[in-house]
Formats: structure tokens, C-alpha cells, sequence
């Protein structure tokens, strides 16, 4: 095989990397400039002068309901269907809510589904029933004889029983 | 911007035509004084061209604060608008949508998901011929209208199919706001004849019933009349109603 210089190789090849493993640090850097610029040549933008979006001044509404305050559109009167009649208070104090809240800044209570009397009702009961879960069986005996007393009379507990050293 | 208020409000409660224009140009300025512009919301009747705010409809030009602006007018023609409610009745039912009349100018289209409690198995019990009261979400001029019976939380709040009994009839669209209106003289004047419920959709359709059906159709006739009477008139009238009816 004949021994061609170097520059009859291709570029392509020269790129290769078990070419530039014997090239200078010169040359490598070369090289990669040149295909920066190749890369760079090839990327698309757009040649624009740049535009602003403009702002919005002004706002198109085409419904009627919040220019005039329009109410919920389901009626009942004196009573005739119920379920209509509680939609129409909860749909209107709603619509009543967002507008104070508007003029007077109040913090509005979140609709709930039981009231807190309920809520607190139901905890005494829990936090009962915990203890129960959680105490020894002479806790618990404790508890039971605790709770049959009928006149509720409050008596002291008995000191609980601990191993008592012998005194001599 | 005061100027773009005053020019408003020199016109409120005046009789306007279709083309009136109001326009404010943003002046120039220099760069050093900034300027506080405010949001002019139009409602309906009022369109913007630009920078200039055009006046669509004929009717009078109405306020409410702090920027709000409206064309009152008159119409019988409804014009499909998001978040309105509506009452549809459905036409027909092909795979997985219901097409509804709402008497504008195409049907729309409810999705047999869109109700309360509603999935793939448990499919909603609408017939073609039932009146729904529904809500639009889509509705501009460039795409078919949707409805749909929930809200954003997917509560139903009333809306879904209703009416097993009862009428259907067509008004106005300036009797249903007038009916709509919070404080309604209406209203309030109806409730003392006989307990009834009503039902109004904002296209124009008002769906009543009471115990018998004479008393039925006694309250689609007076709401169809007191369309054009003066208040005085339509108090005389149901007073009349009522002692006849007692």
C-alpha cells in the first residue's frame, strides 16, 4: 500500500477519534472550532425586530349574570318543594358572602358538614374510648366501676398499687 | 384613567345605536410620569376595536362599579354565553354525548359525564324529551356549545334533569333578567297568589308548576303578560288573580 500523506485524508476521518489521538492540542481545537461554526450555520431563527405584547386595557364580558346580580335560577315559593327552597338559601348567601367579603375584608366561616357542637361532642366521646383502648385491665376495671355509679359521685382513687418496700 | 371614565359617564343612562364609538388614545408622554392605567370591563352590547370600545347593540348604557359597562337592550334571540344556566331540552342521544336545544343557533352538546355522580358504568337516567338545567363551559362563536350539570367541585347545586310534571313556555330575554334580578317586584308579587316552583333558564325558557294545573297555567299567563305592563298595571292584575282564586 502506498503511504498517502495525511492531507489526502478526509475530513470526516480526521474527526474520528482515534485520529486525534495523536493531533496537538492546537490542532483539536481547531477542528472543533470549525464544527462550531458548521453547527452554528445550520441552526434556524427567526430575524425579527421585537415586538411587545401589548397590554389589555380593556375586557370583553358577554354574559349578563355579573352585571346585573343575577340569582340562582331554580325558585320554589311558600314551601311547595323544599329541597329547591334550601338550594336557593345556600346558592344565594354564597353570592351574598363573596360580596361582603369584598366591602368588608371579614374572614368568612367554611361551610361544614356537621356543626361544632356536634364535632365537639363527638371528641368527649373519643377521647373516652381511647383511654379505654389504651388502659390495663385494673385501669379499665377502674373506669367501668367508676362510670356505674348512678349519683356520679366523685371518689378519690386508691393510691395504685406499687411494690411497697418492707420498712425493716 | 379619568378621562376614559368621564367619557363613559357622561353617557350613562342615555340611549345609544349601534356604531357609537368611544375611543381614548394613550398619549404619549415623555417617559418620566408613569401612567395609571385602569381595566375597563364591557359587558354585553359593548365590543373592542383596537384601542376603541364600539357599541354593538341599541339600548341604554348602564353602570356598575368600580368599571363595568353595559348596553341594556331587548331581545327574544338567545345568544349562547359561558357560565350561564340554562334550560335545555335533549334531542338526541348518540354514544357518549346528549345533543340539547338550548334556542340558539346550533345544539349542544352535554357529555353523559358531566353529571353528579356520573361514570362509565352508572350512566345517568336522561331520556330524549327531558328538560335539563345546565350550565355552558364552551360557548363562543367558533366552536359548538357545551353544557354540563356540575360544578367545578363536580356538585350537582340543583342543575341536572328536573320536571316531571309542570310547563314549558318562552319569554323574552328582558323578562328573565327583570325575574332574575335580586330585589324582583315580580317575583315578589307572585309569591303571594299560590305556592308554585319555577324554574328559569336564561335563554329565554321559564319552566312552572303548582298543585293543579289550573294554577299552572294561571302563572304562565301572567308572567307572559306582565311583560309589557307597568308595575301599577300587573299589581291591579295579580291582585284581581288572587281573590279569584281564593
Amino acid at each position: 500500500m502506498a503511504n498517502d500523506g495525511a492531507a489526502k485524508l478526509s475530513k470526516n476521518l480526521l474527526r474520528m477519534k482515534f485520529m486525534q489521538r495523536g493531533l496537538d492540542a492546537d490542532a483539536r481545537k481547531q477542528l472543533d472550532e470549525e464544527e462550531k461554526r458548521i453547527i452554528s450555520d445550520d441552526h434556524w431563527f427567526l430575524d425579527l425586530p421585537e415586538l411587545k405584547a401589548k397590554e389589555n386595557h380593556i375586557i370583553e364580558e358577554r354574559s349578563y349574570v355579573p352585571c346585573e346580580d343575577l340569582v340562582y335560577g331554580r325558585m320554589s315559593f311558600r314551601g311547595f318543594n323544599p329541597d329547591v327552597e334550601k338550594l336557593m338559601l345556600l346558592m344565594n348567601t354564597h353570592k351574598e358572602e363573596e360580596e361582603d367579603e369584598d366591602e368588608d375584608d371579614t374572614v368568612s366561616r367554611m361551610e361544614t358538614d356537621i356543626t361544632d357542637e356536634e364535632m365537639a361532642r363527638r371528641y368527649e366521646s373519643l377521647v373516652g374510648s381511647m383511654r379505654k383502648k389504651f388502659a390495663t385491665k385494673r385501669d379499665r376495671a377502674a373506669i367501668a366501676k367508676k362510670e356505674e355509679d348512678i349519683n356520679c359521685n366523685v371518689v378519690e382513687n386508691q393510691p395504685k398499687r406499687a411494690f411497697m418496700k418492707p420498712q425493716d | 384613567m379619568d378621562t376614559v371614565h368621564a367619557r363613559f359617564k357622561e353617557k350613562i343612562g342615555e340611549v345609544l345605536l349601534p356604531g357609537d364609538v368611544f375611543s381614548f388614545r394613550i398619549p404619549e408622554s415623555g417617559g418620566d410620569c408613569i401612567i395609571k392605567t385602569e381595566k375597563i370591563i364591557c359587558g354585553p352590547g359593548l365590543r373592542r376595536n383596537g384601542e376603541e370600545v364600539q357599541v354593538c347593540k341599541s339600548g341604554i348604557l348602564r353602570h356598575k362599579q368600580p368599571n363595568l359597562y353595559w348596553i341594556d337592550s331587548q331581545q327574544r334571540r338567545y345568544v349562547p354565553a359561558k357560565g350561564e344556566s340554562v334550560i335545555g331540552i335533549v334531542t338526541t342521544k348518540s354514544g357518549d354525548i346528549f345533543k340539547v336545544d338550548v334556542g340558539g343557533s346550533e345544539q349542544a352538546s352535554l357529555s353523559y359525564l358531566a353529571f353528579e355522580g356520573a361514570t362509565k358504568r352508572n350512566r345517568p337516567n336522561v331520556q330524549v324529551g327531558d328538560l335539563v338545567y345546565s350550565q355552558f363551559t364552551i360557548a363562543n362563536k367558533d366552536m359548538e356549545p357545551e353544557l354540563v350539570c356540575i360544578d367545578s367541585c363536580g356538585r350537582a347545586n340543583g342543575m341536572g334533569v328536573f320536571g316531571a310534571d309542570g310547563l314549558l313556555f318562552k319569554v323574552s330575554l328582558g323578562l328573565v333578567r327583570r325575574l332574575l334580578a335580586p330585589q324582583s317586584e315580580i317575583v315578589k308579587d307572585l309569591e303571594k297568589i299560590f305556592p308554585f316552583e319555577m324554574v328559569v333558564g336564561m335563554n329565554g325558557r321559564v319552566w312552572v308548576k303548582a298543585k293543579t294545573v289550573q294554577q299552572t297555567l294561571i302563572v304562565a299567563n301572567l308572567l307572559e303578560t306582565c311583560e309589557n305592563m307597568t308595575s301599577q298595571q300587573r299589581q291591579t292584575l295579580f291582585r284581581r288573580v288572587a281573590e279569584g282564586s281564593l
